[in-house]
């Protein structure tokens, strides 16, 4: 148990975005490094994040994301995201950066726990084989609020 | 700010790290282990063992290189140093509180 006022961070990941997952994995493991605990709530297109096929292909925002200083027509062209993603993961990869599927590895031994949402893995039609192994299952909204059910917690949406 | 540890005088900081590694020896870290509620077994210092190796390379610590490092997995890690296992592995073995966010 950590000394910090914050005994528990819960996130909620609705994008798919490169910069929006990583910034929840990287959070999320903060905390547990803190000892503090942490669970992140995958939800609508932050389950892009957790399906086998689709974890490692994400994507970087090029279009309607003024900080990549690039003008929207040229970010719409073909491959100009992919080839902003590769650049940005390997610019993560040199700061020791591990991919999503890694990630998610050292956040499940961490003992931050993963979590589906039940309404959006109904609404893509989803199955649990599609998702990773290290789930820890898939809740319902209510679930979710009752793991944030004590003193010190706090919860982020992403 | 100078602290008395195992019958030794080190210069600590705020957060009672060592801020010089010279004066660090073993009993120095059994007696920090103790003050954070961990006793110290073999495989606690095999731990500090790599830490050690990797602060004298001048090579980054983080949790990724823990999973790789061979030594243990991060199960193993967060069950020997509960609460911040990099945070408290790096005071019981003296050296500064690593920077990385990951």
């Amino acid at each position: 148990m950590s000394d910090t006022k914050v005994k528990k961070m819960l996130f909620i990941l609705s994008k798919a975005t490169l910069e929006n997952v990583y910034a929840a994995f990287v959070m999320a493991n903060g905390a547990r490094m803190e000892g503090i605990e942490s669970e992140i709530f995958f939800t609508f297109f932050g389950l892009e994040a957790i399906q086998k096929k689709k974890l490692e292909h994400l994507h970087v925002a090029t279009v309607g994301n003024p900080a990549m200083h690039m003008p929207t027509m040229l970010g719409g062209l073909p491959g100009v995201e992919a080839l902003a993603s590769k650049m940005m993961k390997k610019e993560m990869d040199k700061l020791d950066m591990p991919p999503v599927g890694e990630f998610l590895e050292i956040l499940s031994d961490s003992g931050c726990k993963l979590w589906a949402c039940k309404l959006a893995v109904d609404m893509f039609h989803l199955e649990e084989k599609d998702l990773i192994d290290d789930l820890d299952g898939i809740l319902t909204i209510g679930d979710f609020y009752s793991r944030a059910d004590q003193d010190g917690t706090q919860l982020l949406f992403i | 700010m100078d602290k008395t540890i195992a019958q030794a005088t080190v210069s600590v900081d705020q957060e009672g790290y060592l801020t010089d590694f010279s004066q660090w020896n073993k009993e120095i870290g059994t007696e920090i282990a103790k003050e954070q509620g961990i006793e110290m077994t073999d495989k606690h210092w095999e731990v500090i063992d790599y830490i050690h190796d990797k602060f004298k390379k001048e090579e980054p610590l983080s949790i990724r290189g823990i999973k790789k490092s061979g030594v243990l997995n991060i199960k193993e890690f967060y069950a020997l140093f509960p609460g911040g296992p990099l945070k408290k592995a790096t005071m019981i073995a003296g050296i500064p509180k690593p920077k990385s966010c990951i």
